[in-house]
């Protein structure tokens, strides 16, 4: 049977027929490409990096923007591609997202005429990495604490410091280096290859296991003026690109539990225990009925999400509400789906035990669940439980 | 080159089928649809043929409202144009009257080609595409693995039993049946869709292609489906026991004794 993710509510009735169109482009493309090769990437550790040219082919990277050879799509189109992404896999869903959300997004929003045209035409295609240089060692929920610094010089910057957790760091041509230049922080754009600029990937990851994750050095780095990204003014510019990879994340979410959700009915109809099949045992059926409504439940709140956003009303809060509850609901539902799989559900043959690998780190990054906690608490009294 | 494709709405390979009361199709309600798979092959081909060159790819479907779906995802996965024969009166026909009707919305294009898919995963017939190549007085080739440029038309390399090819030199136009296989279709891009909205759809009804609605639909068929069943379930074979050496003697009588082959 053809895979079609859970849709208990015919939230399909709440999009257009455009969107319904690129949703099921995208599942094919995820069906045919991702699903038969991502369990042995995931094995190995490695970035499946042939898919790449593929997904700009399709235009999913950068869908969001206008022009420079982006499709332009609405907030939920977009958010709905996330969806079928994460279906296959966490790791590829969040390539998509910092080279679309945290990388051509930040270009596009606060970058020269120059450097748009540069870099977006061939990130659009695939043809050029980016990576999203925020997050440092011990600077993680705290980024405005950041070390490193850049300096002007007489033909541009010098850059000094490390990044952490930085996904496609060791494949990225360019990275957008966030520093401190007169203690504002401001987003660099930093060519592979540059003199002393170095990667390196992390290993030993239970997670995203399939993606790559790097540590990026930077020792000396002259820069010319041009690398400057001359809109960015702040802590908020870099926020304002977590911003639009949450929503994401949001959307990307519903994928991973509609795929343990599929996984977990299929094997319960099918595994005889007691002379019948365990999906007619009470216990696993009140495990599937709390998964198909919190999945519903969160396919409902980014339908109406990203009608907001379309509408200029989306505010932070609301975007961190949706990626708090999505991702543990969606990670719940691993968790929930890997008990009904019972000793299978620990065997990479099935997806679950990956998806539920993956959500841990998705749990985390993009604002852990707690600091969006915190976020959520701001809105609700005025006052910050940080800064 | 000017290229026509025709394709069909087909119910989802894995749509759950039941026949209707008066037995004569299946109920269309509640089930989801797709484009054909052999006609995503045919599609793919032509564009392959127009990119290579120039010209146009025009998507034509005969079908009721809901095939404008897969007009729509030909348009957004890279054809210029539609034409959807969605008329009531070109509804419920056999193989012959949906070709009349095809080749009098083909003759409009005035195409160099006209491809199809080998045959509709519904009802499986093949016979329209060979019908409508009669019709419009072009030759045919059915079953192409492979469609290649000549300098006098176009060579095709036919599919046989055995993985024999059989290669015809038909001059053009002509009507081609695509076999799967014979490329790697490609997905509807996020851009192709969106553009396609901004693509022509024509709806053209019996009388804009001067014909008459007699000849069309359920009313010119010549072949009536009177009823449909579904196959009865097989009952439960017979399970031999004992010994491995029993099992093969017991195996070997019932061959002997059942099929006479040995």
């Amino acid at each position: 049977m053809a895979y079609k993710g859970a849709d208990f509510y015919l939230s399909d009735e709440l999009f257009t027929e455009e969107e319904i169109l690129i949703r099921d482009s995208v599942r094919q493309f995820v069906t045919d490409q991702i699903m038969p090769i991502i369990a042995k990437h995931n094995r190995e550790g490695t970035f499946p990096a042939h898919l790449v040219p593929g997904l700009g082919e399709l235009g999913l990277l950068g869908a969001s923007l206008e022009g420079y050879g982006c499709a332009g799509v609405s907030a939920t189109a977009y958010g709905l591609m996330m969806v079928e992404l994460e279906r296959g896999d966490s790791g590829i869903r969040s390539f998509v997202s910092v080279q679309g959300a945290l990388c051509m997004y930040p270009i596009y929003r606060f970058g020269s005429e120059e450097q748009k045209q540069h870099y977006l035409p061939d990130m659009a295609k695939g043809e050029a990495i980016g990576s999203f240089g925020l997050t440092e060692a011990d600077f993680g929920s705290n980024p405005g604490g950041m070390r490193t610094r850049a300096e002007k010089t007489a033909g541009g910057y010098l850059l000094n410091g490390s990044k952490s957790w930085i996904t496609n760091g060791t494949i990225a041509d360019v990275s957008i280096i966030w520093a401190k230049l007169d203690g504002v922080i401001r987003g660099f754009l930093v060519d592979k290859g540059t003199k002393g600029f170095s990667a390196q990937d992390i290993k030993g990851k239970f997670s995203l296991r399939a993606s790559v994750t790097s540590e990026l050095l930077l020792e000396n780095v002259e820069v010319p003026e041009t690398a400057l990204l001359p809109g960015t003014e702040g802590l908020k510019s870099a926020l304002s690109c977590l911003n639009q990879a949450r929503y994401g994340v949001a959307w990307g979410a519903i994928g991973a539990a509609q795929a343990v959700f599929d996984e977990a009915v299929r094997y319960a109809q099918g595994r005889v225990q007691f002379g019948r099949p365990i999906a007619g045992f009470q216990l696993q059926q009140a495990k599937m009925a709390e998964m198909l409504t919190e999945i519903t439940k969160a396919q409902l709140l980014c339908a109406r999400l990203g009608r907001l956003k379309e509408a200029g009303k989306a505010t932070p809060a609301m975007v961190s509400l949706a990626k708090r509850n999505n991702v543990a609901m969606a990670l719940d539902a691993a968790r929930t789906a890997r008990d009904i799989l019972g000793a299978v559900g620990i065997m990479d043959e099935y997806q679950t035990f990956r998806h539920m690998c993956n959500l841990e780190s998705v749990k985390t990054y993009e604002g852990t669940h707690d600091i969006h906690t915190l976020i959520l608490g701001q809105a609700i009294t005025g006052l910050d439980a940080f800064e | 080159m000017k290229i026509v494709v025709c394709v069909k709405q087909v119910p989802d390979s894995d749509a759950a089928l039941a026949v209707n009361a008066d037995r004569t199709w299946i109920v269309d309600s509640g089930i989801n649809f797709e484009l054909n798979p052999y006609d995503r092959y045919a599609l793919e081909e032509a564009l392959r043929i127009k990119e290579a060159g120039e010209g146009e790819v025009v998507a034509v479907s005969l079908g009721p409202a809901r095939a404008a779906q897969v007009l729509k995802t030909c348009l957004a996965t890279g054809a210029d144009r539609a034409i959807h024969l969605k008329d009531e009166a070109f509804q419920g026909g056999d193989p012959w009257a949906n070709a009349q009707a095809l080749a009098a919305a083909i003759r409009t294009v005035e195409p160099d080609l006209v491809l199809c898919g080998f045959q509709a995963n519904d009802d499986t017939l093949a016979q329209t595409p060979v019908l409508l190549a009669e019709m419009l007085g072009m030759p045919h080739a059915t079953g192409a693995m492979k469609i290649e440029k000549t300098d006098t038309g176009v060579r095709v390399a036919r599919e046989l039993e055995a993985d024999r090819r059989e290669v015809v030199d038909l001059p053009l136009p002509a009507v081609i049946t695509v076999q799967t296989g014979i490329n790697e279709p490609r997905y509807a891009s996020i851009k192709g869709i969106m553009a396609a909205k901004r693509k022509e759809m024509k709806t053209p009804g019996p009388a804009d292609l001067g014909i008459d609605p007699s000849q069309v639909g359920a009313a010119g068929s010549r072949l009536r489906f009177f009823d449909l069943a579904v196959p009865p379930k097989k009952e439960g074979g017979e399970v031999l026991t004992g010994s491995t050496e029993e099992i093969a003697v017991a195996l070997v009588k019932r061959i002997r004794e059942n099929t006479g082959v040995l």
